[in-house]
């Protein structure tokens, strides 16, 4: 059934990583398989950051040469920037198979990942100037340790708990997903899309591209398409329910915005808090009070109702 | 021809049309009991393996650090002790609390509950100070349960009796598969509210999403606001003196008599034109969709 849930500081940063964290492992029953945050936080004007991943999480039991390819992948990826004029000012590597760079780079970020991605087994899971992407296979508590998620400050954060019905149980398909190639946008949605083939078909035509058969991934390819064409957020939102088939309920960060839209049948839920300074929100209340341990007025949005908040 | 005669109505069905709930054409056996506590024991409400309490002994339950299952064992523990009035605190919107209590009892939730809450209840009063999530009250008997602030979606799903009343905004599906007893929404409803609803009345005080009643069996739903749209086979219908006097009084329980008095309220009820749906001829069935 999935767990989701976001939220939103109006005033100023806030430790999202661990408010995320304890949001999402109150929403553990609702899906083990794998765990993922999209939190924003703030860098300098011209640096970037980039979460990539240059092997499944399983690969690292099943493939007994994957630490010498992922060596041998990041020297390329090390490469990469290199050639095409980025400046590396950190890398770390969380996990044996994910990393993350902070870098400068002044030219068009969209090819930078697509000559990324074509290394075998890489796969840029968030690239932006607010955006960090972190999932792994886990409950919220497994991942966010493993990431070091508990001192990450900032202003807005979404995050997922799956389980996994329709695609694999491992990172690829795990959300949150990142919509590529736009800085800073990432998707985590709760439900199922029923015209998932006919519109992923549409999106490839017009040249998008799927990591993985998750229905979820659409909704972000989708959102990205949407973004190009230079709609708003909202309009996005609102434009999805008329197009995307199903019972879902979906939300979606950018830099300043977190944005939420549920389907036409009401069929996945959603709980709403609106404080003065925070909004959060989540598939259970029980996630709210995580991060707000007191009595508070929360309702249900309803069906086709789309919500975008700034920070 | 044997002509049929019947005998005098018992004082259960003198209350029942005093009160106006046999006023709609429905057939087969109602479900609804009656209780007048000035009757005594033995005409009114009793449970077989009913604990015996006393509503003056009262008891509290601090839920903070305690599981749904051990919040729900105690409550049963404190009515086997006698307790006929417990306050339960910091619930903290948990699942499943408050579930199966088949007795009668004052309980008192200060604080919100998550999904399940009041389910499978037969005979307690619930009074709840925050909000509640989806599926509040699913499957209840009898009894009361009084919400102060907002309700999820799926609000007594399935009840079969009592008085489900929530003074806020309710999700959709309000009602769903609803079997009897009384839903009161103080505020607005949701989509597909009192969707394939079969028998019980229901009041929405504010407005109400697309499909009100859709495929409604039978019941009745009045509405003081607008709904988005009518479901398939929910028709407007008149009302009658005696639902508005009903009206009126269950509404004033609650105090949530709105300000424009009961002149507010509709009536709508089921066409019955589904019923023979299997009957028809395509073009019919078209005409009936």
């Amino acid at each position: 059934m999935c767990g989701i849930a976001g939220l939103i500081h109006r005033d100023g940063a806030s430790a999202v990583g661990s408010e995320m964290t304890a949001m999402l492992q109150s929403l553990r029953h609702r899906g083990p398989d794998s765990t993922g945050f999209a939190v924003y936080g703030a860098t300098a004007p011209d640096e970037y950051v980039m979460r990539l991943k240059l092997a499944e999480q399983e690969d690292m039991t099943t493939d007994h040469h994957i630490r010498e390819k992922i060596k041998q992948r990041q020297a390329e990826v090390d490469k990469r920037l290199s050639e095409l004029g980025a400046h590396l000012i950190e890398a770390s590597e969380p996990t044996p198979y994910a990393f993350r760079y902070r870098l400068r780079y002044p030219g068009d970020t969209r090819k930078l990942a697509a000559e990324i991605e074509q290394i075998d087994g890489a796969e840029v899971l968030s690239f932006g100037s607010a955006l960090e992407l972190i999932k792994d296979l886990g409950d919220a508590t497994q991942v966010s340790e493993q990431y070091g998620l508990k001192g990450f400050n900032g202003t807005h954060a979404i995050g997922h708990t799956r389980m996994a019905t329709e695609s694999d149980v491992d990172i690829r398909s795990a959300h949150p997903y990142w919509a590529y190639p736009y800085n800073d946008i990432a998707v985590v949605h709760n439900g199922q899309i029923t015209n998932y083939w006919i519109m992923r078909r549409e999106m490839e035509r017009l040249g998008h591209r799927f990591m993985s058969s998750c229905d979820s991934e659409l909704l972000a390819v989708y959102t990205a398409n949407n973004l190009e064409q230079g709609a708003t957020l909202e309009d996005s939102l609102k434009a999805s329910l008329n197009e995307i088939d199903g019972v879902f309920t979906y939300l979606v960060a950018t830099d300043k915005e977190l944005g939420m839209a549920k389907d036409s049948m009401a069929a996945k839920p959603m709980v709403l808090y609106e404080g003065d300074n925070l909004v959060a929100l989540a598939s259970e209340e029980v996630a709210i009070r995580a991060v707000v341990p007191r009595e508070i007025d929360t309702s249900d949005p309803y069906d086709e109702e789309v919500r975008v908040w700034q920070r | 021809m044997a002509t049929l005669t019947r005998s005098a109505p018992t004082e259960q069905e003198r209350i029942s049309h005093e009160m106006g709930m046999h006023t709609e054409p429905l057939k087969g056996r109602s479900i609804e009991k009656f209780f007048d506590i000035d009757l005594g024991e033995e005409h009114g409400f009793s449970l077989p393996d009913a604990y015996d309490v006393d509503f003056n002994k009262r008891a509290e339950i601090d839920a903070s650090n305690m599981t749904p299952n051990a919040v729900n064992l105690r409550i049963r523990e404190l009515m086997q002790e006698g307790c006929g009035s417990i306050v339960l605190k910091n619930p903290g919107a948990k699942h499943s609390i408050a579930v199966g209590i088949l007795n009668r009892l004052n309980l008192i939730i200060d604080g919100s509950l998550g999904y399940f809450g009041c389910g499978l209840i037969d005979g307690p009063n619930v009074r709840i100070s925050g909000r509640v999530g989806w599926s509040c009250a699913e499957n209840m008997m009898s009894g009361t349960i009084l919400i102060e602030k907002n309700a999820g979606s799926q609000f007594g799903a399935a009840i079969r009796g009592g008085d489900l009343v929530c003074r806020g905004n309710v999700g959709s599906r309000t009602g769903i598969d609803m079997k009897g007893g009384t839903i009161i929404v103080g505020g607005d409803t949701g989509a597909f509210t009192g969707f394939m609803m079969q028998r019980g009345r229901m009041i929405i005080c504010g407005n109400a999403g697309k499909n009100l009643g859709d495929s409604m069996y039978d019941g009745t739903i009045y509405i003081a606001g607008e709904p988005a749209s009518l479901g398939v086979d929910a028709v407007w219908t008149e009302m009658s003196d005696l639902e508005r006097a009903w009206l009126e009084r269950k509404l004033s329980m609650y105090d949530l008599l709105p300000a424009g008095g009961i002149d507010r309220f509709r009536k709508i009820a089921a066409g019955k034109q589904l019923w023979n749906y299997d009957n028809l001829e395509p073009t019919e069935k078209k005409l009936v969709l």
